[in-house]
């Protein structure tokens, strides 16, 4: 049988979907395909060194349960969402929204994106990171983890012509 | 149930117990048995699929106080 083959491509830079594209090529690192996710423009700061750049934002953001990592049930379960003029004068809001959702992360034995990015790596999915993009937001390879290939659309496709599974995320 | 060796995935989420059993299954040799404890509800169906797809077959799976225990046989 040949080797199922998987191919994601990212281009979202926040800490929340940053879950999605290393959860799913783990996994299919872990079912036996051969992988490779091709970061483009906002993903490519899920190949930072430092990935405490990495925040999630309430803001505009409708659909993002907003709930306390602490306290009795009933306070866990209250929804502090609120309106996005509020949100927008208070300094530091997105900040604190983050800390919030890692503390939440961690209480439901979720890994944090730091582990399952490297989880992706000992099981061998290849990143490649989007050369045009890294220029285009005056990046540098160094800003980057090793073992990264750049190349463009090009690269992506002769991969991605031969896979299983194809998500743009 | 024999097994010979276990894994401890309790209190994790998706998709650690399945990368963590994956590891473990590297562990033992073909024919020997892993024996798994999750309390991830969503490792049910996960364990199926799993094995499903990758050959190794579940012997069986159990659930008592929210915990549950499985025992795959390694390809």
């Amino acid at each position: 049988m040949d080797t199922k083959k998987m191919a994601i491509i990212a281009t979202k830079g926040t800490l929340d979907w940053a879950y999605p594209p290393f959860i799913l090529a783990s996994t299919a690192a872990a079912l036996g395909y051969e992988t490779q996710i091709f970061f483009t423009f906002y993903g490519l700061q899920l190949l930072r060194k430092d990935l405490s750049v990495l925040k999630v934002s309430p803001l505009g953001n409708p659909g993002m349960p907003m709930k306390m990592p602490f306290g009795p049930k009933w306070f866990k379960s209250i929804n502090w969402n609120m309106p996005n003029a509020i949100q927008a004068i208070i300094p530091g809001y997105e900040n604190v929204a983050t800390a919030l959702m890692k503390q939440t992360i961690a209480n439901n034995g979720v890994a944090s994106i730091p582990e399952l990015r490297e989880l992706c790596q000992e099981a061998e999915v290849k990143f490649i990171a989007c050369q045009m993009t890294v220029e285009l937001f005056g990046f540098a390879h160094s800003d980057f983890i090793d073992g990264l290939e750049y190349g463009g659309a090009a690269t992506f496709f002769e991969f991605a012509g031969e896979t299983d599974v194809c998500l743009f995320i | 149930m024999n097994f010979d060796k276990e894994l401890d995935a309790r209190g994790l989420n998706c998709p650690l117990p399945i990368l963590r059993a994956k590891k473990a299954l590297g562990e033992v040799t073909s024919g020997q048995v892993l024996k798994i404890l999750s309390t991830d509800p969503g490792s049910v169906k996960d364990f199926a699929a799993f094995a499903k797809q990758t050959g190794n077959e579940l012997l069986s799976t159990a659930e008592a106080g929210g915990e549950f225990t499985f025992f795959m046989k390694k390809k």
